[in-house]
């Protein structure tokens, strides 16, 4: 079921757009960010009512866009690390290994407190301060070795 | 040359109204509501102004394809899904000096008789959205936005859009399927959207760095711009220079810098005394370009001519150390990822030159792999719904014409020629 808080943001939509069908993607968001973090079925079930579109059709959208996290939980510490090619360049292998090592997991994999996921994504339009990663809604960047463990540590 | 589109950049609360005002801020869209919306489509056609989202067309032309039907809604999509591989230009105007995207928007929306903007922005850029929602708060409060702008009888509200990651949302059509909350694939065409775009209505769809040029041509006029650099590619150009540089950054400079002018004075040089190997000079979709090019002006049609593309000017530098068929597989790996499945050619061709691309970079290369590569490019280029497939076979047969000795190293001898 979606929260108060997720519905009111979704009726802050409404002004915003023609067409209900258009709110699919804040509404997908507010699900997401005021709820648990996951979207489960009945989020998108419930979307797709306050929409007046079918709900294959929330989930068509929902599953196409790689940051929503459909029927998949992550950690609390979503952990996503740049590989393609600037920051490749300047070693990004490194601090995937950096940030596996440290945390014991592989990439894809969330820690056993659920606190950590790690994944490699692509390019984050942060190049010229190569390599990086993004951590929830922030960018850390200019990464070495050291660095990370730093910022891991610093993750409550 | 004089700072146009970073001017503000690096100042103090440089993303505050205020700040953007007493900077000379919203001028331009003064200006404007006192012309009549040819005159400002002309003085755009005037000013040379090519979009800097990658294709490099006229702005003005693009503008004036719009129907002058009064009775008929419109729509600009601001595009600021920057997510082609090198590019991180965009990203410093959303951030640091928000409001003179507004103000471009503004101008644009008045000269096409939009009411209604919308701002398609990445998601992974959630500080930026913050940024532009707050931008735009501030404009509407002090009554820059929203009803009878500057005491005209425009109107305009600005929305700003998330994406959820999805490379393929910065192909315009893609992108406007992305706003009405569908799967982004690319629509066919025709209609362009300038006849049919969002919601079925005429749509311009402009890239953030074009829309940020047009507040200093309606400021300054149209000769002023058009005096900036080269004749055909004039005005202020925005660099994103990454890799293996002293200096990488976002570099403000007109269209007749070579890349040596670039990346040796601009950039620094290359780090750790290492020597330049080759360089990717407008995102990971242009061909790369060897040191022979080096002296090439980094304007539309002098890259064009060499073979490779300005595209969105992400300048991609690699020294000597670069393994050329790891670089191939990293980037293919990206286009591959990024296919939206619509069309078979890039969704299955893609990942298969992905998993060829792997094999030889492992030592596992077979003999009739680079052939089996080649015609699998020919069996893609052109043949895709839209530009992503052309783009992965492009970066593709870039390496493999300047660098093909590195991919028969590999499969010959099972290792790799310059890491080894």
């Amino acid at each position: 079921m979606l929260n108060e808080k997720t519905l009111k943001a979704i009726r802050n939509l409404e002004k915003d757009y023609p067409d209900k069908r258009s709110l699919v993607m804040g509404a997908l968001w507010a699900a997401q960010r005021c709820g648990s973090g996951v979207l489960t079925k009945e989020d998108l079930e419930s979307i797709a009512e306050r929409l007046d579109i079918s709900p294959v059709e929330v989930q068509a959208a929902a599953t196409f866009y790689t940051m929503y996290n459909v029927l998949e939980p992550v950690g609390r510490y979503h952990i996503q690390v740049c590989h393609n090619i600037p920051c490749n360049l300047l070693d990004a292998e490194q601090i995937v290994a950096q940030v596996e090592k440290s945390l014991g997991i592989k990439n894809g994999e969330t820690t056993a407190d659920g606190k950590f996921s790690l994944t490699t994504v692509e390019c984050l339009g942060s190049c010229g301060t190569a390599p990086m990663m993004q951590i929830n809604d922030e960018y850390y960047e200019n990464l070495t070795a050291d660095k990370v463990d730093q910022i891991l540590e610093s993750l409550e | 040359m004089e700072p146009i589109l970073l001017k503000n950049v690096g100042r103090p609360d440089s993303h505050r109204l205020e700040h953007y005002v007493q900077s000379g801020g919203y001028r331009g869209i003064q200006n404007a509501l006192k012309l009549k919306r040819d005159t400002i489509i002309q003085m755009m056609k005037d000013s040379g102004l090519r979009g800097r989202g990658g294709a490099g067309f006229s702005t003005g032309l693009k503008w004036s394809f719009i129907p002058k039907d009064p009775n008929l809604d419109k729509y600009l999509a601001c595009n600021a899904d920057e997510s082609e591989p090198g590019t991180f230009k965009d990203r410093v105007i959303i951030e640091h000096d928000p409001h003179l995207l507004i103000e471009g928007i503004m101008i644009a929306s008045y000269a096409i008789g939009a009411a209604t903007a919308y701002i398609y922005i990445r998601g992974e850029y959630e500080f930026g959205a913050r940024r532009l929602e707050q931008a735009i708060e501030e404009a509407c409060a002090n009554g820059y936005l929203g009803r009878r702008i500057f005491g005209s009888d425009h109107n305009l509200d600005v929305i700003v859009h998330r994406g959820a990651g999805a490379y393929i949302c910065g192909e315009e059509t893609a992108l406007l399927e992305s706003l009405e909350g569908l799967r982004a694939q690319p629509r066919f065409r025709p209609p362009f959207p300038a006849l049919a775009g969002l919601y079925g209505k005429p749509t311009v769809i402009n890239n953030v760095e074009t829309l940020a040029c047009v507040p200093s041509i309606l400021d300054r006029g149209p000769e002023w711009f058009a005096a900036i650099g080269p004749q055909k590619s004039p005005g202020p150009k925005l660099f994103g220079v990454s890799g293996h540089v002293k200096k990488p950054g976002v570099y403000e400079l007109s269209m007749d810098v070579t890349l040596r002018e670039l990346i040796f004075d601009h950039c620094g040089g290359m780090r750790d005394h290492r020597a330049f190997k080759a360089v990717i000079p407008g995102g990971a979709s242009a061909p790369m370009m060897p040191a022979a090019d080096l002296d090439t002006p980094l304007d539309f049609e002098s890259i064009a001519a060499k073979g490779s593309m300005l595209g969105s000017a992400g300048v991609i530098v690699m020294d000597e150390s670069t393994c050329m068929v790891k670089t191939a597989f990293v980037i293919n790996r990206f286009f591959s990822h990024e296919s939206c499945g619509k069309c078979t050619p890039c969704r299955d061709g893609t990942p298969w030159i992905s998993q060829i691309l792997k094999r030889i970079e492992n030592g596992q290369g077979r003999e009739g792999d680079v052939e089996l590569l080649e015609s699998l490019c020919t069996g893609i280029f052109g043949r895709c719904f839209c530009a992503l497939g052309d783009a992965a076979v492009m970066a593709l047969r870039g390496a493999l014409t300047h660098f093909g000795e590195e991919f028969a190293y590999h499969i010959a001898h099972k290792k790799c020629a310059v890491t080894n």
